[in-house]
């Protein structure tokens, strides 16, 4: 089984060639919807960030977003487009992207005569950039290069019994070909931090896990109050999960069953290979990004209830819990873990995914890339100013 | 024969109903052999699949997720009235 990719100055492998149209700032969003509209091969990226906000752990997640945006190895090349007054600037960001190896023209729209203007000279960028990274050819890429992410996102009572047992078995093939497996959600690891500490491959990383999953839960105590313990919610109750251990074993099943290498922060990059933690939030969109952020080039997401979800710069699988909102949303569903259900057996359904993410990899386009169901938000800690 | 619960690890001692069953009803998971159901098992609950004494551990995932309360027969709703949780086993 073959996969490519294109070859990054860096030695990463991009299972996409994008050329990515990046604001710095919220305000200037209406410039890159302009961009958008004229340039629709291009991907562009709105977001509510790069201002207001001071903390230094939101600095550090927004520098650390924004950057690793422009590194990823799906980007080809970057038009960016900045205010200029703003706290992450095109001058603040440049340290964090100099070293890129790709690509990357700048505009600032109160240097570049205003928004019009700006958007103008950036069309124009983008078209010229356009045909210079599709040039580029693809070439075959080692699994040791590959990093697969693991999520899950409007979940049922089958979603930790069909999909999830389905990204875990997908997970361990990975593991065994030399990639890259992350999951995030540290929110749905409370109650399982007995199991995930006894899989970690040294005491350095049990301890990691430990604290993750302990201020989690100090946190979901903290925010919630006495309603904590509705992170096992009676809806969940009703659906037949008895304690927090059992719903969030049906969550970290995506990773597999593997040794945990490494516990990795919200969008930091992984040194290690194998199965990988990120803690990071749950939620559906900051999930993604700081999934992304971290390098993966493919998502694989599965869901129960159904969302469409995917994300800018790479392809989201979507696995369907269940045969009936398989059928009920045919648009955004890319295969059915549902037929576990109906007697199929895990290997035979594993196999028909692998199948599907190699062709997905190889440049097939999944149902949220070909719809544009794309969503781009990140996580802050505090409140802006 | 249909299959009306799955049994997701090979150490499990519960498994997964796929659809409401009701008491006298058969529990056929893929793989093993089928038992009388004893009483109303919601979809998506817990099923016993064998004897369970009190105190012994509750197996879903091939995981510890809880530890039973009072003997559980096979055939029987397992959920928060005849387990507790066993939080994090330190």
């Amino acid at each position: 089984m073959k996969i490519t990719g294109y070859l990054r100055q860096n030695g990463d492998f991009g299972t996409r060639n994008h050329v990515l149209i990046l604001p710095t700032v919220f305000c200037v969003n209406g410039v890159i919807r302009r961009i958008m509209n004229e340039v629709p091969e291009a991907v562009g990226i709105t977001h509510d960030h790069g201002c207001g906000r001071g903390g230094r752990r939101d600095l550090q997640i927004l520098f650390r977003i924004l950057s690793r945006m422009v590194y990823h190895p799906n980007v080809g090349g970057v038009v960016l487009v900045g205010l200029g007054c703003e706290v992450s600037n095109t001058k603040n960001l440049w340290p964090s992207i100099k070293d890129a190896g790709k690509p990357i023209v700048i505009f600032n729209v109160q240097e570049e005569g205003g928004s019009l203007k700006t958007a103008e000279k950036a069309i124009t960028a983008a078209r010229r950039m356009l045909e210079e990274v599709d040039r580029q050819e693809r070439v075959p890429m080692p699994w040791e290069k590959l990093l697969v992410s693991m999520k899950c996102g409007g979940s049922d009572a089958m979603s930790g019994v069909t999909s999830n047992a389905a990204l875990g078995a997908v997970s361990d093939w990975l593991v065994e070909k030399g990639a890259t497996v992350m999951i995030g959600e540290t929110t749905e690891m409370i109650g399982t931090k007995h199991i995930l500490k006894k899989r970690a491959k040294d005491e350095q990383v049990a301890e990691r896990i430990e604290k993750m999953v302990e201020e989690a839960d100090r946190l979901t105590h903290e925010i919630m109050g006495p309603l904590a313990g509705l992170v096992i919610s009676p809806g969940n109750m009703e659906g037949g999960m008895s304690t927090i251990a059992e719903k969030s074993m049906g969550c970290i099943l995506k990773g597999g069953s593997g040794p945990i290498n490494q516990v990795v922060d919200y969008g930091e990059v992984p040194a290690e290979r194998g199965l990988v933690l990120q803690d990071g939030p749950g939620s559906d969109g900051e999930a993604m990004a700081g999934l992304a952020a971290s390098g993966s080039q493919i998502i694989f997401f599965s869901t129960g209830r159904g969302t469409p979800v995917g994300f800018p710069i790479l392809p989201v699988i979507k696995v369907s819990s269940n045969s009936s909102i398989y059928k009920a949303m045919p648009d955004d569903m890319d295969i059915n873990a549902g037929i576990l259900l109906e007697g199929e057996s895990l290997m035979v359904l594993r196999d028909q995914m692998i199948d599907l993410m190699v062709r997905v990899i190889n440049g097939e386009k999944t149902k949220a890339e070909s719809n544009g169901m794309d969503v781009f938000t990140f996580m802050t800690v505090h409140p802006p100013f | 024969m249909e299959y009306n619960i799955i049994v997701i690890h090979c150490r499990d001692n519960v498994g997964v109903a796929m659809e409401h069953i009701h008491p006298g009803e058969k529990a056929v998971a893929k793989g093993s052999e089928a038992f009388h159901v004893l009483e109303e098992i919601p979809s998506s609950h817990k099923v016993a699949l064998r004897d369970i004494g009190a105190g012994e551990e509750i197996i879903k995932y091939g995981e510890v997720i809880a530890v039973s309360t009072r003997a559980i027969k096979q055939g029987e709703w397992v959920h928060t009235h005849n387990l507790e949780s066993q939080r994090c086993g330190k």
